[in-house]
């Protein structure tokens, strides 16, 4: 870390200096004038960041009596690997009546969605942004009203107007056909809006909009005690309820200053193990249904059904709710809870390596996987893609190394799966080799779980004015979670970057490589959440 | 191929029997919270309690809402002696909302005395029933879930639950349903689309509204960007809690809808039996 501080610094000269935080071995600086933004950024881009995630805040009611942006940055672009588990945070104090900064989304296109959805939520204008449109609020959402502001009362209801139009490029020419889709889908899926822009099958433009599931949960987490606020975090999402709520109280912990016993990280560990194999052994029979495999997608349904089963049996909920609190976990493993999983392991091993070997045996199959929805590197480094879609991609980044967190130690050897290809075929493969590193791993968590406790008080109330950072690695990528609390150690602020939030983008761009039946495996194959992204 | 059918073959028929036969959750299930009778209404836990508001705590009177509820066990740990348990019975679905509430009130010693539950509800309508109960096909509408009651949908066609060996199906598109399978609160950002996609189904046609947030909100409410359920959009015929309710809960909601089994303390009849 001294290193990172001492690259930065020397080339941050002119602005004040960095200190430590939100965590022991995180940096923070704040930025002398806001219109420095652009500058600094260029700097921690060209020292090997990319941007990780993107905070607003109304501190309008505090001391400081303005509006914040806070750009959080982490490293990753280096030769070694892990890379240090640094957040670089720069914090950008603005006027509340004038609340503006210049855009950073042409120089960081990760930026992009960031700066729209704070404008959208906080009325924060980002001069020279290259789209422009709503990203949140739809149909008529009253122009001035911000409903993230502290002074916006999240009881007001304005009336939804259906005359409005989704703005969107026009491709003209001969033969050009827009396909509308969505957002109620034929499928049994989550919704959005897709228009597609063809010649014949071939796709010239995609644009997605998205945010239909926004259901204002970040202002829904305000002011509730962090106990209840859990509750909310772990419902942000069905499939990531595991992580989501894991990374809440893991930046609530972190303001508590407490130390969840060894044993309780452990048991989250393996909830976090469980949830990414029953995910990935589904999304491998999804993605088998995408290419008309239909046999797969029975087995990979079978797969996970018994999956969920035994989580049921370990937490009460076939999505793992009810297992993690704040300060460990609530329910303890059994003797034949080991059994049981260990069984269910077992078995879903040795499906899975028959389901891959008719995947891959199975050249009407592999035709439709092989060169379809390709992300290039350089893209997926761009916009910051993470998880399944980045390694995929061969960028070998994984939060479970990165940034530890649950009961990822050095003794559990995690091996970080990576493909050069960034096709749909690899993303299956790294789904797979994934889906057995997480089978090795809960296999090894149950051989040795410490003992002990299995969760410990948290302080009542927080410490005022504490700030969280949590970097959890969920099915879909790494997700950051940012949380602040109020003088009464309540929610003041929470804010979710979820994987899949970070992933929307290279979708659209991968699908326009290939043609528009593809475009459900395409999808299907980065298998992102509509509702972790909307919030 | 032929290895594929051997283990196919091998492997047997894996698909369960209900609602033949019942539903078998494990020990740590969360059922619907009930109060025990007698328990002393001063010792159970406060409204705070609930992260979904689903209590309602007045003097003489308590209320758990099964259709807020979010089936934490939050109050089952924290009620005094047991007061609050939690239940093991997976067919929760009513045809009224009013049905999902549990209210009891105190006697003289200030002890819980259950409230006579509602008066059942009318019967499913013949034309529904004689034209719907048979084969049915559902338009999933995902009015802002949070993809947990999606994935339990999903979950019905899987060879386990197999819902379409009960005649149930879902179909691609509106125009081809017989009724909607909403899951989700109802967003801002969704409201059109759910009123269009109920309009484009040709009449009769049945709501049915999974999991706490269709039901009533659940831990969304109603705020700037939820509607708080999908009763205030849509008319619903059967609300089916949990979060999110498993398969059988959701298959019991179903044919609940069509009047293929009825509630008579919520315990259900077997296809063909007759109500009597």
């Amino acid at each position: 870390m001294g290193t990172l501080e001492q690259a930065l610094s020397a080339r941050l000269a002119g602005q004040g200096g960095f200190v430590p935080g939100p965590r022991p071995q995180d940096l923070t600086l704040r930025l002398q004038r806001a219109e420095d933004v652009p500058a600094v950024v260029a700097e921690l881009c060209a020292a090997g960041l990319g941007l990780a995630t993107l905070v607003a805040t109304d501190e309008r009611a505090t001391t400081e009596r303005d509006l914040k942006v806070r750009y959080l940055f982490e490293p990753i672009v280096g030769n070694t690997r892990p890379l240090p588990d640094t957040f670089v945070t720069l914090v950008a104090s603005l006027d509340p009546d004038r609340p503006e900064l210049p855009s950073i989304s042409a120089q960081v296109p990760a930026a992009n969605w960031h700066e729209r959805e704070a404008r959208d939520l906080f009325g924060i204008a980002f001069f020279g942004h290259p789209d422009p449109r709503p990203l949140v609020v739809h149909d008529g959402w009253p122009k001035g009203l911000f409903p993230l502001r502290k002074a916006f009362d999240a009881q007001t209801r304005p009336a939804v107007d259906s005359a409005e139009e989704f703005p969107h490029l026009l491709v003209e020419g001969e033969g050009v056909l827009e396909v509308p889709v969505g957002p109620i889908h034929a499928g049994i899926i989550e919704p959005g809006h897709f228009r597609f822009s063809t010649v014949g099958e071939s796709i010239l433009n995609l644009e997605a909009r998205l945010f239909y599931t926004h259901r204002g949960l970040e202002k829904r987490i305000e002011a509730l005690p962090i106990a209840d606020a859990f509750y909310v975090a772990e419902r942000i999402c069905g499939v990531c309820s595991v992580s989501h709520g894991l990374g809440f109280c893991e930046a609530a912990e972190q303001i508590a200053g407490i130390a969840v016993p060894e044993r309780a990280r452990a048991l989250r560990t393996l909830a976090l193990e469980l949830e990414r194999l029953y995910n990935h052994v589904g999304d491998i029979g999804n993605i088998a249904a995408g290419a008309s495999y239909h046999y797969g997608t029975s087995a990979g349904a079978r797969m996970k059904e018994a999956l969920q089963q035994v989580g049921e049996q370990l937490t009460g909920s076939r999505f793992l709710r009810g297992l993690i609190v704040p300060g460990g976990v609530r329910l303890d493993l059994t003797v034949e809870l080991e059994k049981s999983l260990s069984a269910v392991v077992l078995a879903t091993a040795e499906a899975l390596a028959s389901l891959i070997e008719r995947i891959e045996n199975n050249p009407s199959v592999t035709d439709r996987l092989d060169t379809t929805g390709v992300l290039q590197a350089q893209d997926a480094i761009a916009l910051g893609v993470t998880g399944v879609g980045a390694r995929a991609s061969g960028i070998d980044r994984d939060a479970r190394r990165d940034h530890p967190h649950a009961g990822y130690t050095n003794d559990l050897n995690l091996a970080v799966a990576t493909e050069s290809d960034g096709d749909v075929h690899a993303r299956l493969n790294v789904r797979a080799a994934e889906a057995r590193e997480s089978m090795r791993l809960i296999r090894a968590l149950l051989e040795g779980v410490p003992p002990g406790p299995i969760g410990t008080a948290m302080p009542e109330p927080l410490p005022a004015w504490g700030i969280g950072l949590a970097a959890i690695e969920s099915p879909r990528g790494a997700a950051i979670h940012w949380l602040r609390v109020d003088g009464a150690g309540r929610v003041d602020r929470y804010h979710l970057r979820s994987a899949s939030y970070a992933n929307w983008p290279a979708v659209a761009l991968a699908a326009q490589t290939s043609i528009i039946p593809d475009f459900p495996l395409v999808n299907k194959s980065f298998e992102l959440c509509y509702s972790c992204t909307d919030r | 191929m032929l290895t594929a059918i051997l283990r196919s073959l091998r492997t047997g028929v894996v698909t369960i029997r209900y609602p033949e036969d019942p539903a078998h959750p494990p020990e740590r299930f969360r059922g619907a919270p009930a109060v025990r009778p007698g328990s002393l209404l001063d010792k159970l836990p406060s409204e705070s309690i609930c992260p979904s508001g689903a209590i309602t705590r007045e003097p003489g009177h308590y209320g758990v809402d099964v259709g807020r509820c979010i089936f934490c066990g939050r109050c089952a740990e924290d009620s005094l002696d047991g007061a609050i348990e939690l239940g093991r019975q997976v067919e929760l679905a009513s045809r009224q909302r009013k049905g999902l509430v549990v209210e009891v009130e105190s006697d003289k010693d200030g002890r819980a005395v259950a409230l006579a539950p509602p008066p059942a509800s009318a019967e499913v309508a013949k034309e529904i029933r004689r034209s719907l109960g048979r084969s049915l096909a559902l338009r999933h509408l995902d009015s802002g879930s949070c993809n947990a009651c999606d994935w339990e949908l999903t979950a019905l066609l899987n060879p386990v639950y197999d819902i379409r060996r009960l005649g149930v199906d879902f179909v691609a598109s509106p125009r081809h349903a017989d009724g909607v399978i909403v899951t989700g609160p109802v967003t801002r950002n969704l409201e059109i689309a759910v009123r269009r996609t109920y309009e484009a189904v040709p009449e009769p046609r049945i709501v049915i509204a999974v999991g706490a947030c269709a039901t009533s909100g659940g831990i969304v409410g109603r705020r700037y960007a939820s509607a708080g359920g999908v009763a205030e959009v849509l008319p619903v015929d059967v609300f089916i809690p949990g979060c999110p309710p498993r398969p059988e809960a959701i298959i019991f909601g179903i044919l609940l809808a069509v009047g293929r089994v009825d509630i008579r303390g919520n315990t259900p009849l077997g296809i063909g039996q007759e109500r009597t």
